[in-house]
């Protein structure tokens, strides 16, 4: 997404980022980038938290009007979970002695699969 | 908001979450991911409140009958779609944190609603009746080459003055 608003940026078009992998869209280097530092998933703001949605929703026009120089981010003012913020973010993608197995199995899978379906098979 | 104390950074690097788990799977050659040193930036055209906003978003529409074993198998293509069709669209296997919250509300991402509010209160001119789909690809290349330009082109068509992307 961060590449597409480059180039949308580019045709004369200009762009706001709303996300949460404030990373990945850093790095690529956006015109304009809203961080809402939630789980992946919701970045306009809770399911069904209208007021929520129009408190960052809002902040995203204000970061493409107010915006003078590219690589503006703006971090919206708002916690997912005040009593456990780190939790959501050490389960994501999480690797550990628990599921190590399990993903190296999922992995040799998901290998297995991709081979077949190269040289034409079903399985 | 509560003040807190942190001995690291706050807020998760995909970037090396993603090398790790994948490694994890047995994935040796990291992702490379896009990286800049600068950006280009266009100046609004108008003000704000003449402006019509177009929506994207990394969902996009999977074909009828559509069975999904392995990432590989998905067609992602870029779309345009006229916007009662939102709801449609597939968010199921999209990477986004499935164990903590859910896509139910389309609002959450494709904010359709929240810009038909702002319309309302003059805080922009309109919103484009149609949504476009911008895949996120493992390729660049797909990126560059095909899709945003594709993009860009219904953009044009729909008289878009500035774009809203959200990724999922």
């Amino acid at each position: 997404m961060g590449l597409g608003a480059r180039q949308i940026e580019e045709a004369g078009i200009p762009t706001v980022v709303v996300g949460s992998a404030r990373d990945i869209i850093e790095e690529c280097g956006v015109p304009r980038f809203l961080f809402v530092d939630f789980p992946l998933g919701n970045p306009c703001g809770r399911p069904h938290d209208v007021a929520e949605q129009r408190l960052i929703t809002g902040l995203a026009l204000d970061v493409l009007e107010g915006a003078f120089q590219p690589r503006t981010t703006v971090q919206a003012p708002v916690v997912w979970d005040e009593a456990d913020d780190d939790g959501w973010r050490r389960r994501f993608m999480h690797v550990g002695d628990d599921n190590r197995q399990a993903l190296a199995t999922a992995g040799a899978e998901r290998r297995r699969l991709q081979a077949a379906q190269h040289t034409g098979g079903t399985t | 908001m509560t003040e807190r104390r942190r001995t690291g950074r706050s807020h998760v690097s995909y970037i090396d979450k993603s090398r790790e788990y994948y490694a994890a799977h047995g994935y040796e050659q990291p992702y490379a991911w896009a990286a800049n040193d600068d950006a280009p930036f266009a100046p609004l055209p108008k003000p704000l409140a003449e402006c019509k906003v177009g929506l994207i978003t990394t969902a996009y529409f999977l074909p009828d009958g559509f069975v999904y074993r392995i990432p590989s198998d998905l067609p992602r293509t870029p779309h345009v779609a006229p916007r009662p069709e939102w709801p449609q669209l597939n968010t199921k296997h999209l990477s986004w944190a499935k164990d903590e919250t859910h896509t139910d509300d389309p609002e959450s991402f494709l904010p359709f609603a929240r810009m038909d509010e702002w319309v309302a209160e003059g805080r922009i001119g309109s919103v484009s009746d149609r949504f476009y789909c911008l895949p996120t690809q493992f390729s660049h290349r797909k990126t560059t080459r095909r899709d945003a330009p594709q993009v860009i082109e219904w953009l044009r068509e729909d008289d878009i003055d500035v774009a809203l992307l959200v990724p999922l």
